[in-house]
Order: structure tokens, then C-alpha cells, then sequence
């Protein structure tokens, strides 16, 4: 009986899709398509074109030098090469505690009273200003010449200024502070949406059957929270890798290059030193790791994945 | 103590120090807006002791009035011309059916994977030969091209969930494309076009990227740009830094405050989703 609705239902669509005409609906997507290609597919095709070409701008003429751009930069660009380290670090920094913390809060913020949604929204709050205005918010906390942190140590009675952003050591650590700060309370709203739907029956009936939180944390939230560890560790990955107004308002990629990550070297690079053919190697580079990070992490994901559906079953 | 209500300390404790984490930094910057150079090195942290306008005054006299008129302008044409075609190109993508429908779809997701430093140089150069750096709506059109992707991308995965019913119905009752998009489409999927305004809207209005690319022209800056440019200006002048930040952020803000859920669906629907 079912099946010879949905069939019917089926050929209907069929008769409909063959009785509707198309060319309408191509109109409709034409001036998306005309300001995505021209604005957006063509520059990036270019970027792959121009990796090719020793130039150095509009104006000048390009010189064809095949694949030299990319042997520099793999072989002999040291600064180059530290900032993909710089990035891979930055990345995983922000990632592994982004993730912690995000994870951590939404444990505390599950319930639906009002102190918890006004906490909620309390902690997203950063999320909605501007990269140049928090830079601004966290060269003030950091100013080692009357900043927030000094002022505090120093009615705590400690003598003792820390580096912070002065110091190649711990300056992409403190960069990386600021944007777990920045986004932090994002990622709680995204866990705090995976907890809720966990049933929780779940949880109540591991606790009848003697489990410790601990237990049940393990057992069954972790695994049940799978999709949205994955949303989150994907989307952080991407957001730290384009991380560029808060160097360029804070740190300028210093000191000693400690915080050049690939987008501000990019850019320096290409309006700085004018060398836009080599950028736009940089940036055919910086796609592939960008592509080969997301590539390791969706084999890790889809684990992860599994974990969910040998937990759920 | 027993053990629950000690939890229940702990975890207080947590929350009170991350609130305190995220407003101490506002606060401090919103006193020091009301504070002199002086006030600031005297008593950094507390509420400012003779509030003033020093700061502000300074932060008007770099044209920061003019800058918001210019964010406004490009935020209010980028939200509803990018929110207008992704729409149109997710009816599109939902009514075409079958391989066509998968190619648009791809075309346009395809870019939520490029991030904005790889192309930047090439817009530069393109926008440059057309003569659409140091303009507005230069500075619309690269906003639209850099976020029809992941509008395009919510929107679609909303209409999808329409019933296809309301569609083949008014198909029967020969509406057109445009009447059945005006008429079904808009009004059933307000919300998540709601989410996505939002989205967009805070987007664009703190960016910064590219109006340092494409804007010198110093009239034509937005206020993200109008406020990094302050770091020169202004490195230890902080009363006016704080100004700069206040103004920049006010609108966003009061925004949240009354529209919280929308922003908090907005955004995360971004993260979700893109």
C-alpha cells in the first residue's frame, strides 16, 4: 500500500520535473553565479596560474618560469617554512584547547534556567566583536607598562613582569589566549547542542546501575558527542589556519617572526614585497596543507563516527 | 561538606571565573574610554573617578563618524544583496533536480574551502584593473563573492527540508517560479534567512580584510579599518584606542542584547554548517 503511494508520488514528480521548465530557475541562480565565478572562482584559478609567473603586480608584465616559484619555496625560503610551522602550532594550540575548554564549560552550562542561558550568552559574547577591537581589548591586558596582567601582579605584590607578546617564546602562545578567547564560548553553544540531545534516560539509568559520572562521561556522552566534537575540531582547524586580523593588530608576526603565521607571510609577501608570483605559490601551498589537514582529520572523524554508532547500537 | 555540594561549589567556582574572564577585559577597556592618559596609568583597572570625553573627542577628530556611515553602507548592501541571491540560488538548486542541482550546489560550496589570504592577491589585481579598488561598492561585491558560499550552503540545506508537496501543488495551480519563490519559499523559510542575515551582518560589519586590501583612500575606510589604523596613530594613547574600540563594537552589541538568540543561531549555524 506504501510503496504504490510513494510510487505514484514518484512518477508525479517525474511528470512535474518534465512539465516544469528550467530555464527560469537557471535565471534565478544566474547573478549568484556571475558574481561568485567573476569575483571569487576566477581569482582563485588565476592564484594557480600566476604560480607559475615571476611578478611583481598589476602593471608589470609576468615572466613564465614554470615550477621555480615552488622549488624556492619548499627548498630554500626558511621564513616560509617557519611560518607553516608557526601555523601548524598555532592551529594545534588553539584546537587541542579550544576544544577543552569548549567541552569542559558545556558540561557546567547543559540546563535551561535562566543563570545558565544568561552565562551562555555571556560567553559568546566576544564572538560577535571585531578581531581589530579584541586586539585592541588584549594589548591593553597584556602591556607590560600598566597593562591589565601587570596591574594585577603588582597589587598581588608579585615582581615579576612576564614577556608575554615580547618574548618569541610565549608570544604565539599569548596570541593563541586571545583567540580561544575570541571563539571559545561559540564552540560551548555547539557542545552544549550535542549534549541536549543525548537522552536522558541514558545517563539516569547508568547512574541506577551503580556507574560513576566518570563512567558514564566515558561511556556514554563522550561517544553520543561524537558529531559535535567533530563540527567543532573541524571548524577550529579551519579558523586558526585563516587567523590574520589579530596578528596584523597585535604582534605584526613578531617578534622574530614568532608569530607569522602563513596568511600575514602571504600577505607580506605579496603587498609588501611585491612578489606576487611567489605568493601566489604560497598560497597553491597553503590550499594543499589546508587540504591535506582537513583530508587526516576526516579519517580521524569518521572513527570517531564509528565510536558513535558502535555506542548507539 | 559532602561531596555533592562541594561539586556544586566547584563548578560555581568555573563559571564565575570564565565570566569573570570575559568581562574584566571589556569592562576595563570600557572605563578607559572615559578616562585621561593620566587616569589610565593611575588607575588602570576601576571605574574611571571624573569621567570624560577626551578620548571620544580624540576618536571624532580621525573621522570616525565618517567611517561608520561607510560601514553601515557597505554591511547594509553586502547583508541584503548576498542574503537575496544566495536565496534565489538555493530555490534553484532545490527545484532543478537530479545533476544540475548537484553542480550548482558543488560550484558554490566548493569555496567554503579557500580561505581568504589565497585569492586575496588575485581580487586585488582584478579589482585594480577594473578600477574598483578605493569604492564601496568594490568593497560590497568582494563581501558578497567571499560569503555566497556558506549562505548558499545554510539556505539550501534549510529549503531542502520543505515539503515537496507545497511545490508540486502550486506547479498543478500553475504558479510561476518567481510567484511560487515570493509567495512559498520567502515566508517558510524567514528563519533561517533570519539566521543568516545575522550571520552575514556580523561578518561584514567587522571585517577588516578587505578594505586594508582595497581601500587606501582614507574616506573611503570602514571602522575595523578606521580602528587599526588608531595602533599608528595612537600606540599609547589609549583613551582614544578604547573611544575607537566603544564605538566599534556598541552597535554589535546592542544588537545582541536584544536579538541574543539570533545571533547565538546565526552564528553557530555558520560553524555548523561551514
Amino acid at each position: 500500500m506504501a510503496a504504490t503511494r510513494t510510487d505514484t508520488g514518484r512518477a508525479r514528480m517525474r511528470r512535474l520535473h518534465r512539465l516544469t521548465d528550467r530555464r527560469p530557475l537557471y535565471l534565478f541562480a544566474l547573478p549568484a553565479v556571475a558574481v561568485y565565478g567573476t569575483f571569487f572562482v576566477l581569482p582563485t584559478l588565476q592564484a594557480l596560474y600566476y604560480s607559475l609567473f615571476n611578478w611583481e603586480g598589476p602593471g608589470t608584465s609576468p615572466a613564465y618560469v614554470g615550477l621555480e616559484n615552488f622549488k624556492t619555496k619548499l627548498t630554500d625560503d626558511t621564513t616560509f617554512h617557519n611560518s607553516v610551522w608557526v601555523s601548524l602550532k598555532f592551529m594545534l594550540i588553539v584546537v587541542i584547547f579550544q576544544t577543552l575548554i569548549g567541552l569542559g564549560y558545556s558540561l557546567l552550562l547543559v540546563r535551561n534556567d535562566r543563570p545558565t542561558i544568561f552565562l551562555r550568552a555571556l560567553y559568546f559574547l566576544p564572538t560577535i566583536l571585531s578581531s581589530a577591537a579584541v586586539g585592541f581589548i588584549w594589548n591593553f591586558v597584556y602591556d607590560p607598562t600598566g597593562g591589565l596582567i601587570t596591574t594585577i601582579l603588582q597589587k598581588l605584590h608579585v615582581h615579576y613582569r612576564p614577556a608575554l607578546l615580547g618574548s618569541p617564546k610565549t608570544a604565539l602562545i599569548f596570541l593563541a589566549v586571545v583567540q580561544i578567547w575570541f571563539h571559545a564560548g561559540q564552540m560551548m553553544v555547539v557542545f552544549v547542542a550535542g549534549l541536549q540531545q543525548i537522552p536522558k534516560d541514558y545517563v539516569e539509568a547508568a547512574a541506577i546501575d551503580g556507574a560513576t559520572r566518570w563512567q558514564s562521561f566515558r561511556k556514554i556522552t563522550w561517544p553520543l558527542l561524537g558529531p559535535a566534537t567533530g563540527i567543532v575540531v573541524a571548524y577550529t582547524t579551519l579558523q586558526s589556519f585563516r587567523v590574520f586580523d589579530l596578528v596584523l593588530v597585535m604582534t605584526e608576526g613578531g617578534p622574530l617572526n614568532s608569530t607569522r603565521v602563513l596568511g600575514f607571510h602571504i600577505y607580506r609577501t605579496a603587498f609588501e614585497a611585491f612578489s606576487y608570483g611567489e605568493a601566489a605559490a604560497e598560497s597553491v601551498l597553503f590550499m594543499a596543507l589546508i587540504a591535506g589537514v582537513t583530508f587526516l582529520l576526516r579519517r580521524v572523524l569518521r572513527l570517531t563516527k564509528a565510536d558513535v554508532t558502535g555506542a548507539s547500537a | 561538606m559532602n561531596p555533592i555540594t562541594g561539586r556544586r561549589v566547584g563548578s560555581r567556582a568555573l563559571l564565575a571565573i570564565y565570566a569573570l574572564l570575559v568581562v574584566v577585559p571589556i569592562a576595563v577597556v570600557a572605563f578607559g574610554s572615559f578616562k585621561t592618559q593620566g587616569q589610565i596609568i593611575t588607575n588602570p583597572i576601576g571605574p574611571p573617578r571624573a569621567p570624560n570625553l577626551i578620548g571620544y573627542r580624540e576618536v571624532l577628530s580621525q573621522h570616525i563618524l565618517r567611517a561608520l556611515r561607510n560601514s553601515i553602507v557597505v554591511v547594509a548592501f553586502s547583508v541584503t544583496l548576498t542574503l537575496a541571491f544566495a536565496s534565489f540560488t538555493a530555490y534553484a538548486v532545490t527545484r532543478l533536480g537530479g545533476w544540475r542541482s548537484n553542480i550548482l550546489f558543488g560550484f558554490f560550496t566548493v569555496g567554503m574551502a579557500v580561505p581568504a589570504q589565497v585569492n586575496g592577491i588575485q581580487q586585488y589585481a582584478l579589482f585594480k584593473q577594473l578600477r574598483l579598488t578605493n569604492s564601496l561598492p568594490g568593497l560590497v561585491l568582494v563581501n558578497m563573492a567571499v560569503t555566497l558560499p556558506v549562505a548558499v550552503f545554510i539556505l539550501t540545506g534549510f529549503m531542502k527540508t520543505l515539503p515537496r508537496e507545497l511545490f508540486e501543488a502550486a506547479v498543478v495551480d500553475g504558479a510561476s517560479p518567481w510567484r511560487l519563490y515570493r509567495r512559498i519559499v520567502v515566508p517558510l523559510s524567514a528563519p533561517s534567512m533570519a539566521a543568516v542575515a545575522i550571520f552575514l551582518l556580523v561578518m561584514h560589519w567587522n571585517d577588516l580584510y578587505y578594505p586594508l586590501l582595497f581601500i587606501t583612500d582614507e574616506s573611503k575606510w570602514t571602522l575595523p579599518r578606521t580602528l587599526a589604523s588608531l595602533r599608528g596613530e595612537f600606540l599609547t594613547d589609549y583613551p582614544a584606542l578604547f573611544a575607537g574600540v566603544m564605538i566599534a563594537s556598541a552597535p554589535m552589541v546592542g544588537a545582541y542584547v536584544f536579538l541574543q538568540r539570533w545571533f547565538v543561531a546565526g552564528l553557530t549555524s555558520g560553524a555548523v554548517k561551514g
